[in-house]
């Protein structure tokens, strides 16, 4: 308890949580004093408010859930995807040489762009906005994997060689594990654009999801109902973003801890 | 004389040009014509000047590349890639950093498919040995560079190879790390009985540790010289150290190797990271 009160003391966390108090305070109050009406800034407690009517109307819990789980599967889908094909490129540099120019093209085409079409192919189910969360994952994720392929140290190579390693050895005693801090930033990014991709498919077609709420809300002139939307999403992004950081922690706690100043 | 355990045959390496092309460019030739043997439980060192080739010679007889021409031999067999008579250790310890110390050490045995209970007690063995036996948990970047390198000589020990390659292993520590290795890794040598190829720049480090020097001209490099050290106690770099003769035999070498002549290219002075 003395130690949770210490961390709270840190004038890091106290400045933070003084911003955060600040924040709401600033929210609730400022729209009003400087004449801004509800429809463009609602204030903290409309919101708040608004939450609790579409908890109630809305089905909010269930759409949360729907766009949780298409978060979920997305991201875990659209992960094992550049995995796979950046492992597999890394492992051949005649495929890589081959497919570059086109994985290339498709990293620059904006992945939200085909939101429409795979709406258009699948209907109005959650395959579409899994894909489209697939997609904007993948790459990321393929081409940190792939980067760290190509960078590992050639002695450490020469080294596993020396001891008669096969490819496959050379693979899964060396450049596999050895690829894990940049397949984890690749995830980190990777995490939060994962509910981009959903949210986008979403807004484009059917009626499940917060993306859907979130044009619902638009088209019924009801910014607080977007603005709750927004800020769900944002807890969503953050339980993703969270579960990489649990997982990169538990995988990666061999390297040397960051000086971070006294705990 | 019994077969020797390493054999340079007539042995030349050479690179293709670069700028591929754009005309023909003359290949880069490493190494011309080596010829060089290394007998039973004989330390060997290999000096010369930064590109002459020393580390090419060390790859070709860990099998990690080949000949242009001529042949290597270890044990009588023609090296055709890597194998279980050799093992290499380098001026980087190369640990794998999510590795233990321990699990370092078993790597050789393991990508060999020794089963897990008698590796673990063979890396435990050549721990103890390198005096890291209170480090088996801890990870490469919890250690010194010095214990760092000690463990690297476990893992090489470990696979109990019958050549064992070293490629300036001590010139990344500081210069006391460096006379405390020097002593350990010479009673290691004399108390295994192994033979060793050591390339070095420090040419203190070559007279003390070895039996016979070998030098190495310009590129491309071959070998134009061979002292033998008749100073006794190899297992101790220490007391040779103290010894007389030493000084002689240094002296020889920078005269061998024109350092007194250029002061612009002393040996031991540099990155050599491309030879």
């Amino acid at each position: 308890m003395t130690s949770l009160l210490a961390s709270l003391m840190r004038p890091g966390v106290f400045g933070s949580l003084l911003l955060a108090v600040a924040f709401a305070a600033a929210w609730e109050w400022l729209p009003g004093l400087a004449g801004i009406p509800p429809f463009i800034i609602p204030p903290l407690s409309d919101v708040l408010a608004e939450s609790l009517r579409m908890l109630r109307i809305d089905a909010l819990i269930t759409h949360t859930g729907i766009t949780l789980a298409e978060v979920a599967v997305g991201f875990l889908l659209g992960c094992l995807l550049g995995m796979v094909v950046g492992y597999g490129l890394g492992m051949s540099p005649t495929a890589e040489m081959m497919l570059s120019p086109y994985i290339l093209a498709l990293q620059i085409a904006p992945k939200v762009a085909f939101a429409p079409l795979f709406v258009m192919w699948f209907g109005y189910t959650v395959y579409p906005k899994i894909l489209v969360a697939v997609l904007i994952v993948f790459f990321p994720v393929m081409v940190n994997v792939l980067g760290a392929m190509r960078t590992v140290d050639r002695d450490m190579v020469n080294l596993v060689r020396s001891f008669s390693a096969g490819r496959f050895q050379i693979f899964w005693k060396l450049e596999f594990p050895a690829s894990m801090p940049a397949l984890f930033s690749g995830l980190r990014i990777a995490s939060t654009l994962a509910v981009i991709g959903v949210v986008v498919g979403e807004m484009v077609g059917g009626n499940t999801g917060l993306g859907y709420l979130l044009v619902f809300g638009e088209g019924q002139a009801n910014t607080a109902m977007v603005f709750v939307t927004i800020i769900l999403l944002t807890v969503i992004g953050i339980l993703a973003y969270a579960a990489v950081i649990i997982a990169e922690r538990s995988v990666l706690h061999y390297l040397p801890k960051r000086n971070l100043g006294p705990a | 004389m019994a077969q020797p355990r390493l054999e340079f045959r007539k042995v030349t390496r050479s690179f293709p040009g670069k700028g591929r092309g754009r005309g023909l460019v003359e290949p880069l030739v490493a190494v011309a014509d080596v010829s060089l043997t290394v007998a039973d439980g004989e330390v060997v060192s290999l000096i010369g000047p930064s590109g002459c080739g020393k580390s090419t010679l060390l790859t070709m007889a860990a099998g990690l590349d080949r000949p242009t021409k001529g042949e290597v031999f270890v044990d009588g067999e023609s090296v055709e890639g890597p194998n279980r008579h050799v093992a290499f250790m380098l001026q980087k310890d190369l640990l794998l950093p999510w590795r233990t110390i321990l699990e370092n050490v078993e790597l050789g045995l393991e990508i060999r498919g020794e089963p897990r209970q008698s590796r673990r007690a063979k890396a435990k063995e050549q721990l103890a040995r390198c005096h890291l036996d209170k480090f088996y948990n801890h990870y490469p970047h919890q250690l010194s560079g010095g214990m760092r390198q000690r463990a690297a000589l476990a893992r090489t020990l470990a696979v109990d190879p019958d050549v064992i390659l070293l490629d300036e292993p001590f010139s990344a520590v500081d210069a006391q790390t460096k006379m405390i290795l020097q002593s350990d890794f010479g009673a290691t040598f004399a108390a295994t009985r192994k033979t060793a190829l050591f390339i070095t720049h420090d040419l203190a480090e070559a007279v003390a540790l070895s039996d016979r020097v070998l030098v190495m001209s310009h590129r491309p490099g071959t070998i134009i010289r061979e002292l033998t050290i008749d100073i006794p106690d190899r297992a101790n770099p220490f007391a040779r150290r103290q010894d007389p003769r030493m000084g002689r035999y240094v002296g020889e070498l920078v005269e061998l190797l024109h350092i007194n002549e250029r002061g612009d290219q002393a040996p031991n002075h540099g990155g050599n990271a491309h030879d």
